[in-house]
């Protein structure tokens, strides 16, 4: 495994890592879409995520990495019984980033039968899948809008529920599966289903940068990270560090946060006049306003946060009229315009 | 100097690539399987040093041998877990060769793709298709650097590249300095010139000049290097190339684009562009920039999806008896099911007595259904004077049915004909971004070669059925052809023709359904749809809503 290349090295792509880092922040928004061509660096930014996120407190020994402080029953097939022996015994783990492939097989997403259990021993073992894997940490899907149809039906249902139920090849398995989801694509190979993009909280347009002195930094950088990926790394720690220091602060901070009752109003009205349907809109504007001021280290989210969020919280919701060639990005900054003034 | 500047330019490369294999990925060489391929393959090897591996993934490898896993068979006969490493991972620090890269599914592309990204081989795609009616999906192309033709014959005369010393460079190449920051710029500013926008494609170009200064001595890359990189990266992705350079004939198919940089016209640019485009076949330049709109439109619209192929994934069926075949899949509680009755009688004298002994009989094969795609292929008349009120409406349907597209399954493509050609103006897609972009300038007017466009329409539908899909095809006119196959004008002649190109239709069992637009049933297009095995609708007003009804009436069961 190559040492990932760091976050705080990654030139331009701002709305991408702010997006990223909301999600990080507050991962009840419900995950990051990115759109946009390919090699412009989505993946490397996903990847790079890895390496900020804090670390878990999970139950010693359980296979899904179950969260100590909840509820045992969650987990029945597996942590439920070591608690009940007494005091539970946790240790810390990475957060996890886990890569969903195209074409992975539903085995290898739900789980299945342990086929070296069953073969040598005889014995019906569940084997848990890149869902399980995924518990309270984020699953990644590159190229998500050529996810097959039957893959998409399984992650919509099990994002939405929470929760992986397996009733396959003789088992019978219902474990915690809540995690926050990240998909890349491009438009132009395929739509994306609907009823997976309102799964995600953000989208955001990722384009490659037409500047010449930033593509020229881009290439440098990845010239850098070539030659001595470590080296690079350890260029970048104090930043990364400072990052990572960021990110743990403003989780704790994020429940502090408050936002007012005029300013929620002003997110209503930009959600109505733009057309956004249900509330889900407003709930994700109000979320991510909150996460990017705690990111800021601030108590309260003012309009600036609004402004900065409105676009990758509403982009994706609006009303698809097929004639209409106007961007939703665009319609969005007239509404916050009229709305915030410009 | 075209075939020879070639052969040199790709045994250039295979030096480059052996120097750098993490920085450039891999190559896509182009060509029918040939001695020279095999020449270039044995060079890439004696560069990457004897001990290098080199694998090659056939297109139907199972996730087991890809991935590594479970022997099945030898688990089963062994009674313990028997591991077996997958191919990708024994192609780590050499080569992994995906032969007719341009049939293998997205799936396993993908796979490719994430595995070189965690741990690298050079990947070499065999891209063997013809006419560049198909091509390595484009997240494979993506991935390397290198898009070489393979010439006919093997490559002579490099003797100036076996002098020099790839083992050598290897060495030095991390110690290479920074190109200069004004040939970073020109390398920029050329790309943007020539329509590539992908960061990924600067990285190459910039590996590539790096590993050919290693190659040839040099400290840090120069303006030759750079050249180099241009001609090798650059250059077979470019999307428009400055069409002045041509100017005994008429420039090719897309249009030179404005400049977008004023900064273009810098003399270092001209000098780099110059040297570069120079040192290119001409016709190989123009022959870019008139396929490399179509060849990407395609990839990309065929990159999509799943095949129909039912014995992997999908949605489960019960299992049956059958024997275990590569790419089946053990449903392994039946198989173990079926054989323990048996387990007394067969476990006498056996070495265990906890596992049940399972024989070929027991075997039990799981089956998947899957949803097949359809492709519905409009052939929509757009000459004479009504043409444009036609296309509107047409338009109008498309963008229905793509508006639901996911939900059905569907993808669509649009054949457009007028004057003396049938366009395929939208190439079978499933995204309404595409297909809107691609709609947005057609004309109409002209006479009405109706008999190329049901050729057209003939060809694609095969094509789309090779990929797993089924086609419909959707004529839209009013039955009478005006041009010949051969181009030439003509009632009878067109007529003759039309009839037929839609009988091979019929032959190749192919479901059409020709909507009458004529304003009243002359019998043409009754005649047409009787000669094509076709159902036949007439609709004398077009509307958006009459095309789309008749369209869903028609679709193939999925």
């Amino acid at each position: 495994m190559r040492t990932p290349f760091p976050f705080s090295a990654i030139v331009g792509q701002d709305d991408l890592k702010r997006a990223l880092m909301i999600a990080v922040v507050d991962p009840a928004i419900g995950g990051v879409m990115a759109f946009g061509d390919r090699g412009s660096g989505k993946s490397t930014a996903i990847r790079a995520l890895a390496a900020l996120l804090p670390p878990l407190q999970v139950v010693k020994g359980c296979a899904y990495a179950c969260d100590p402080a909840r509820d045992a029953a969650e987990c029945a097939s597996d942590c439920a019984a070591r608690r009940t022996k007494g005091a539970v015994k946790t240790e810390t783990a990475p957060t996890p980033v886990v890569d969903l492939p195209l074409g992975a097989t539903e085995d290898r997403v739900l789980g299945a039968l342990d086929l070296e259990r069953a073969l040598t021993r005889g014995e019906k073992r569940f084997e848990p899948g890149l869902l399980a894997r995924a518990h309270r940490g984020f699953l990644y899907v590159d190229e998500i809008n050529l996810l097959e149809d039957h893959l998409v039906d399984l992650l919509l249902d099990v994002a939405a529920s929470g929760e992986n139920i397996v009733e396959r090849e003789g088992l019978s398995i219902r474990h915690p599966a809540r995690f926050v989801l990240i998909g890349s694509g491009n438009p132009e190979e395929g739509e994306l289903r609907p009823q997976l993009l309102d799964r995600f909280g953000l989208a955001v347009d990722v384009r490659t940068p037409a500047d010449v002195a930033a593509r020229i930094a881009i290439v440098r950088a990845r010239e850098a990270y070539d030659r001595d990926a470590d080296a690079f790394a350890a260029a970048h720690a104090d930043a990364e560090r400072a990052l990572r220091a960021a990110l743990a602060q403003a989780r704790a901070r994020r429940n502090a946060v408050s936002i007012a009752d005029p300013l929620l109003a002003k997110i209503a009205a930009i959600c109505v006049q733009a057309g956004v349907e249900g509330l889900r809109g407003e709930l994700t504007m109000m979320r991510a306003a909150c996460a990017l001021a705690a990111l800021d280290g601030r108590d309260a989210a003012r309009e600036d946060d609004v402004r900065a969020v409105a676009a990758m919280a509403l982009r994706h919701r609006l009303r698809r009229d097929p004639l209409d060639d106007i961007g939703s990005t665009a319609r969005i900054d007239r509404v916050v315009a009229e709305v915030l003034g410009a | 100097m075209t075939e020879a500047l070639r052969g040199d330019d790709a045994a250039l490369a295979a030096a480059l690539l052996a120097i750098d294999p993490g920085g450039l990925g891999g190559v896509v060489l182009r060509g029918p399987p040939s001695a020279a391929r095999d020449a270039w393959i044995a060079d890439l090897k004696r560069h990457l040093g004897e001990n290098a591996p080199i694998r090659k993934a056939p297109a139907h490898i199972d996730d087991d041998r890809l991935l590594g896993g479970l022997d099945l068979a030898l688990t089963l006969q062994a009674g313990r877990p028997v591991l077996r490493a997958g191919l990708l991972h024994e192609a780590v620090g050499g080569a992994l060769i995906a032969p007719m890269a341009e049939r293998c599914s997205p799936a396993f592309a993908a796979r490719l793709a994430a595995a070189q990204e965690e741990a690298p081989f050079l990947l070499v795609a065999f891209d063997e298709s013809r006419d560049g009616d198909e091509a390595p999906p484009s997240i494979l192309r993506e991935r390397c650097a290198f898009w070489l033709s393979i010439p006919d014959a093997p490559p002579r005369g490099d003797d100036a590249i076996a002098s020099l010393d790839v083992a050598h460079a290897r060495d030095r190449v991390r110690a290479i300095g920074a190109a200069p920051d004004a040939l970073m710029h020109d390398l920029c500013l050329l790309a943007a010139r020539w329509g590539v926008t992908s960061i990924r494609t600067l990285v190459f170009a910039n590996a590539a000049a790096r590993a050919s200064a290693a190659l040839h001595g040099r400290d840090a890359p120069n303006e030759d290097d750079a050249i180099l990189a241009a001609r090798l990266v650059l250059a077979p992705r470019a999307v428009y190339v400055d069409a002045s350079e041509a100017p005994a004939e008429p420039p090719p198919a897309p249009p030179p684009e404005a400049e977008t940089s004023p900064a273009a016209a810098d003399a270092a640019v001209e000098r780099l562009v110059e040297a570069a485009e120079s040192a290119l076949p001409q016709d190989f330049l123009r022959a870019v920039a008139a396929q490399q709109a179509q060849r990407s439109a395609r990839a990309r619209a065929s990159g999509a999806g799943a095949r129909a192929k039912s014995a992997q994934r999908g949605r489960p069926l019960t299992s049956r008896p059958g024997a275990l075949r590569a790419g089946d899949r053990l449903d392994l509680v039946a198989t173990l099911r079926a054989a323990a009755p048996w387990k007394r009688l067969r476990s006498a004298g056996a070495r265990s007595e906890t596992i049940t002994p399972v024989r070929r009989a027991d075997f039990r094969i799981r089956r998947f259904v899957q949803k097949r795609e359809s492709t519905t292929i409009f052939v929509v008349d757009s000459s004479g004077s009504t043409a444009l009120q036609r296309l509107a409406e047409v338009k109008g349907a498309i963008q229905t049915l793509l508006a639901d597209a996911y939900v059905s399954r569907a993808r669509v493509a649009l054949i457009a004909f007028r004057q003396n050609a049938a366009d395929l103006v939208v190439p079978p897609t499933r995204s309404l971004t595409q297909a809107k972009r691609r709609l947005g300038d057609l004309m109409g007017g002209g006479a009405t070669p109706l008999a190329g466009a049901i050729d057209a329409a003939h060809a694609l539908a095969v094509a789309e059925r090779i990929k797993g899909r089924t086609p419909l095809i959707v004529v839209l006119s009013d039955g009478r052809g005006n041009v010949a196959r051969d181009g030439t004008k003509g009632r009878a002649a067109g007529d003759h023709d039309a009839r037929a190109a839609a009988a091979g239709l019929r032959a190749a069992l192919v479901d059409a359904v020709v909507i009458d637009c004529a304003p009243h049933d002359r019998g043409d297009a009754r005649a047409l749809a009787q000669a094509m095995g076709a159902a036949y609708a007439p609709l004398p007003f077009v509307h958006a809503d009459g095309v789309d009804r008749i369209v869903r009436a028609h679709a193939p069961p999925r």
